[in-house]
């Protein structure tokens, strides 16, 4: 079995973003990277498979500028085969843009299944996956929840609001991963030294046209402080009224 | 001239969603800036036109039905040929869809289909001028992008409850769709729809959510987390990630960076420390009380009003003045 997983590189979450000078993104200064959240279940859940079938080959992908290799080597490391870095002077918003880029790359690589994260943690859009499936003409499955592949089909479930659905569909397919699936390894002192070794390929990616931007980032209003109103038992009327005549929910 | 804007209207097991409004409202904001009309797909089962008024009264000119027994089901790829196909057809300025579980799955095909964008779950939308431009939280919601679309048709996805459904009534000109192929020979097949606990509301409709984590010490004490939603009345339960890893909660119950991101009028944390990645799920909230024994607890600094102290006392206290307060209204 042969499977791809594409992922992003993305900055650590727990901090307190600035927006840049030019207004159009966050300032980079300072911020830690890693491999967005979900992409790192679906690294996870494809060596897993791998795992069990005792063959095969687990192929990285990332789009980016030379820095998205840092995320390419981390995924080498938890025990992927190789890697492919598609390279940009910078990931463009426009997610058909991308989709198209890594359908390009994808097309001629006989994969059995491709993965990605449901999303990415930072731009949020969860559009790449099902956009590059339409491309390759492959079926897909969004946010699969848990995910079983045996003799050339796959079943799935994907988590609705209050209920939930289970599918099926024959492989190749496209699948993006939620939480649930699999949760990511540590990589390995010496999955950290084969990953050094293991091919890392850089090709330019195809990005086409880009038709969606940014224009301009900010923060969010801020929230006003946070307010103390008691202790213990005693302060329960003390909310019960201010939720009733302040906030006015009760 | 393409003035005209489809709106998906979203049906599950017959019946057609609360999001349906919002996709036909923000569909009908669109196409009045273009000066055209709103144009909304309902799609299920036999006897799903039956349900097509709906969309008249938030704002829907035609409503375009699909009715056919491989539609009961969530059917992705016959929806997504359909709906690609009719915009290609021509008139269409923008499509609009809600960022639901659904809407997330059938939005991106149909912009690649088209060949276009997808400007996903945003929180407001306006047509400028040559383009679309909309706001959309990124960065957990820490940081607010403002997305320019200049690709035609736009194609768009609303966060859920981000539009008020508005009503618009009108007298809806029904017309019957005609499905691109056999909608029964689909790649990918839902085999199951299974069902929630109906009762219960969910984490992105409820107005209010009371939410628990390990302060409560116990996946029994749990039980006090719902009695004081039940008291609410109009509320749903979540749980932080501790909480669902656990297994004290199913892991749909999560809220925050890898769970739900929720806005409710009022969500209520208890026995919750507020690690970043929970507030991150729900910091767009109205308001929000914590209940939780530190006081120096970092879920304090977000809380309009907190209360320190022991959860397993202070909680039933205040289930008992809800209903109470409620009693008297």
């Amino acid at each position: 079995m042969k499977i791809a997983v594409c992922i992003k590189r993305v900055p650590e979450m727990d901090v307190r973003f600035k927006i840049a000078s030019n207004g159009v993104g966050v300032d980079e200064t300072g911020l830690k990277w890693d491999i967005s959240d979900f992409d790192g279940y679906a690294v996870e859940a494809a060596l897993q498979m791998i795992e069990k079938l005792g063959t095969g080959e687990v192929v990285v992908i990332t789009l980016g500028p030379d820095s998205a290799q840092e995320t390419l080597r981390k995924a080498l490391s938890m025990g992927a085969t190789r890697a492919v870095h598609l390279k940009a002077d910078a990931i463009p918003f426009d997610n058909f843009a991308i989709a198209r880029a890594l359908a390009a790359e994808l097309q001629s690589g006989g994969y059995d299944l491709i993965l990605f994260g449901k999303m990415s943690i930072d731009s949020s859009n969860a559009a790449v996956g099902p956009m590059t499936a339409e491309l390759l003409g492959m079926p897909c499955v969004a946010a699969a929840s848990k995910l079983d592949i045996a003799g050339g089909k796959g079943t799935a479930r994907r988590e609705l609001e209050g209920a939930a659905e289970l599918l099926e569909f024959p492989l190749p397919a496209v699948v993006t991963i939620d939480e649930g699936v699999a949760r990511p390894r540590y990589p390995s002192l010496k999955g950290i030294m084969a990953a050094k070794k293991k091919p890392l390929e850089v090709k330019p990616a195809q990005l086409g046209d880009v038709r969606m931007t940014v224009t301009t980032m900010a923060l969010p209003p801020e929230r006003p402080a946070g307010r103390i109103i008691g202790e213990g038992v005693a302060a329960v009327p003390e909310l019960v009224r201010l939720l009733q005549t302040e906030a006015k929910v009760l | 001239m393409a003035t005209h804007v489809l709106a998906f209207a979203e049906t599950r097991s017959g019946d057609v969603r609360k999001v349906a409004s919002e996709a036909v409202t923000a569909a009908r904001a669109l196409a009045d800036a273009a000066g055209g009309e709103v144009h909304a797909v309902i799609a299920g089962a036999p006897g799903i036109a039956g349900k097509a008024d709906a969309l008249g009264r938030s704002g829907a000119d035609v409503v375009i039905t699909l009715e056919h027994p491989a539609l009961a089901d969530y059917n992705p790829e016959a929806l997504a040929s359909f709906i690609a196909e009719r915009v290609k057809a021509g008139g269409y300025r923008a499509v609009t869809f809600v960022a639901s579980a659904q809407g997330k799955d059938l939005a991106p095909r149909v912009a690649a289909k088209l060949g276009v964008p997808l400007a996903s779950d945003l929180t407001s939308v306006k047509l400028t001028g040559d383009t679309v431009v909309g706001t959309h939280p990124v960065n957990t919601g820490k940081v607010i992008a403002t997305v320019t679309l200049s690709a035609t048709p736009a194609v768009v996805s609303m966060r859920p409850g981000a539009i008020t459904a508005a009503d618009n009534p009108r007298q809806a000109r029904i017309e019957a769709g005609t499905l691109v192929g056999d909608p029964s020979a689909s790649r990918v097949k839902v085999t199951q729809t299974v069902a929630g606990n109906t009762a219960k509301l969910d984490l992105g409709d409820a107005p209010i959510i009371v939410s628990g984590g390990r302060g409560l010490r116990a996946a029994e004490n749990f039980k006090l987390v719902e009695d004081l939603a039940a008291a609410f009345g109009n509320a749903a339960v979540g749980a932080t990630r501790a909480v669902t890893d656990d297994g004290w909660r199913p892991h749909s119950d999560q809220i925050g960076q890898t769970g739900r991101q929720v806005s409710p009028n009022l969500y209520v944390a208890v026995g919750i420390s507020g690690a970043i990645q929970h507030l991150a799920g729900m910091r767009t909230s109205k308001t929000i009380v914590a209940i939780n024994k530190d006081k120096e607890a970092p879920i304090f600094k977000v809380a309009d009003y907190g209360i320190v102290g022991d959860v397993l006392e202070i909680v039933p206290a205040l289930t008992a003045a809800v209903k109470q307060a409620k009693a008297s209204h």
